[in-house]
């Protein structure tokens, strides 16, 4: 199954959701001048609002409902063919059940009641792993999610990760157990050490998105932010990894764009025919899932007894 | 030697070695310009910089990525003689001015240091200093309102680790590109953006003594601090760095900067008294 896939590289203006939505608006009128519809579009990490809030995430979060609602009204707005469907994915501020997130939504969207699917969110995803060490706090303002989920779309199995969550290899690896040929990651991550070839972390996101579509065989679909926040800078580099782990196109470090590929899904089965490293790990999840369990339950390892 | 067993050793630590403070200079110069770019302009809507230009290095390269970033004619470098600041500072300034054709103020500092200072007859030399310091930094706001222009700082990471500076003077600016690189990084982006070598090469100075020189008012050179900083910062500690190679005296001296200084690099100490204690409770980022 061919997906025409679009990364939207934006620099959100800060804590103004109206003017993100509208800056969103303007690129789905754009992508209805590509040739080929765009089935799924990418947005990055806290996309309708910058990254850096602290306190503010209070002030400009939304429920998913809402966010899906005002895309919805936003697509309607920009998008003349009543066949147009387009699926989402976009980082945001989330509040839910009184708690606030940094969340994923991934939804699909349709230009009027006529056209082949229906407008819906398919899932939220929560960020797992916060950051908070260094220039991040996340876990001081937001609460963490509690899964990593595939789910299923019009488009095939997908599953979402947020920046750190995709630093852990166990990430990729829950997805793709649960069946996901595309993984999406939508990120905010701030340019730190220029003493190498690239940026440093870009280094690190090179290793970790290529690794990740390679050991399990899944296309990686990468949404950096851009623009600086206080001083921290975002480094882009927005991109589309294949199953074999080759990039197939990157956008810029620092520039707004919109990234384009087009993916063939049957790709997931040939990849994994010729090196089956996921069929090799469900043979072992049972024993795997022992060492965590042991990991989790035993009373010992470093700090749990002091030694004096 | 054993044929079959060749020994292949990684390279032992080497104190003396620049490797970890490298800089990647046209990846970091176009990161400084879009990061100029992007905090004047886009988050502060000026078009405009002004730059207080003393003729040392650090004021040279932020005027270097000013012009770039805003073009030459938005950038203003503004010379702040005192009447025994060297010549040779002014003319090096005027360098930077010719090489990059930007816009240019000379405002002489003299009266107004000298007009306080008339009634502070036992000021010694720290405190004149700072005078000079405070003065500059009155004339680089007053001139950003005249001509709405944002001041940019110049102060880079070694000086502002080793409270090198005069607090809410020179470190007042509210944006600078330079202070989260070492002063010996500084050096290597000014050779990429191809600041005048004689700019470069001179020893560093704070000009407000005749004859002065930072690292004979440190008593060490930057490229050896900046080694002892870089690993400081990352979380080793002392004895470790000794172990390591690294003199004893040039660690302690460097620790002993560090650790009383850490005031500076604050804002001022507020009593807290509620919890909606601004920065403690209330936290909005500065660009909120």
């Amino acid at each position: 199954m061919e997906i025409e896939i679009a990364v939207g590289q934006l620099k959100p203006r800060k804590a103004d959701y109206d003017a993100n939505l509208e800056a969103v608006g303007e690129i789905f009128a754009v992508l209805e001048t590509e040739a080929k519809p765009v089935d799924l579009l990418v947005l990055p990490e806290t996309a309708l609002s910058g990254y850096f809030l602290e306190g503010g995430v209070r002030d400009v979060a939304r429920s998913a409902a809402s966010l899906h609602s005002d895309l919805l009204a936003t697509f309607r707005s920009r998008v003349c063919r009543p066949d147009a469907v387009l699926d989402i994915a976009v980082g945001f501020y989330e509040i839910a059940d009184s708690q606030y997130y940094n969340s994923g939504l991934y939804a699909t969207l349709t230009a009027s009641d006529d056209a082949v699917a229906r407008p819906g969110i398919a899932h939220v995803h929560r960020k797992f792993f916060l950051p908070t060490y260094g220039v991040f706090d996340e876990k001081r303002f937001v609460s963490r999610g509690r899964r990593i989920e595939a789910f299923d779309t019009r488009l095939g199995r997908t599953a979402v990760l947020i920046c750190e969550d995709a630093w852990h290899s166990v990430s990729g690896t829950l997805a793709a157990l649960q069946g996901a040929q595309l993984l999406v990651v939508l990120s905010a991550s701030p340019g730190r050490e220029f003493g190498g070839k690239a940026i440093g972390n870009l280094e690190r996101w090179d290793v970790l998105l290529r690794g990740m579509a390679e050991e399990h065989g899944v296309f990686v679909v990468y949404a950096g932010l851009v623009g600086f926040e206080g001083g921290k800078g975002f480094t882009g580099s927005s991109r589309v990894v294949d199953p074999w782990g080759r990039t197939l196109i990157r956008g810029p470090v620092s520039q707004e764009c919109l990234v384009r590929a087009r993916l063939d899904l049957d790709d997931v089965a040939v990849a994994r025919g010729a090196t089956p490293l996921l069929s090799d790990l469900e043979s072992a999840v049972g024993d795997i899932a022992a060492h965590f369990h042991r990991a989790a339950s035993v009373p010992s390892g470093p700090g749990w007894e002091p030694r004096l | 030697m054993n044929e079959r067993w060749r020994i292949v050793r990684a390279p032992a630590f080497d104190p003396r070695s620049d490797d970890d403070l490298q800089v990647n200079g046209p990846i970091l110069a176009e990161w400084l310009v879009d990061f100029l770019t992007d905090e004047i302009t886009r988050r502060r809507g000026f078009d405009r910089a002004i730059v207080g230009i003393s003729g040392g290095v650090d004021s040279s390269v932020t005027a270097f990525l000013c012009a770039r970033a805003l073009g030459p004619r938005n950038v203003i470098g503004v010379r702040m003689p005192y009447r025994s600041s060297s010549p040779e500072s002014l003319e090096h300034a005027r360098m930077v001015v010719d090489a990059l054709g930007i816009g240019c103020e000379t405002v002489d500092i003299s009266d107004a240091v000298d007009g306080y200072l008339a009634a502070q007859p036992d000021a010694d030399g720290r405190r004149r200093g700072n005078v000079m310091a405070r003065v500059r930094m009155v004339v680089l706001f007053d001139l950003s309102a005249k001509m709405g222009a944002l001041p940019v700082g110049t102060g880079n990471k070694t000086e502002r680790l080793f409270g090198y500076f005069t607090w809410h003077a020179d470190d007042s600016p509210p944006v600078n590109p330079l202070g989260d690189l070492f002063k010996t990084q500084v050096w290597a982006l000014a050779r990429h953006l191809g600041v005048p070598e004689v700019i470069v090469n001179k020893p560093a100075s704070a000009d407000l003594i005749v004859g002065q020189t930072d690292e004979d008012d440190f008593g060490i050179s930057y490229a050896r601090a900046d080694r002892i900083l870089f690993y400081l910062l990352r979380g080793y500690r002392a004895e470790r760095l000794v172990a390591m190679g690294f003199p004893a005296a040039d660690v302690a001296l460097v620790k002993a900067r560090l650790d009383s200084t850490h005031w500076k690099r604050h804002m001022p100490t507020t009593a807290m008294l509620s919890t909606t204690s601004i920065n403690d409770y209330y936290l909005r980022p500065v660009d909120y």
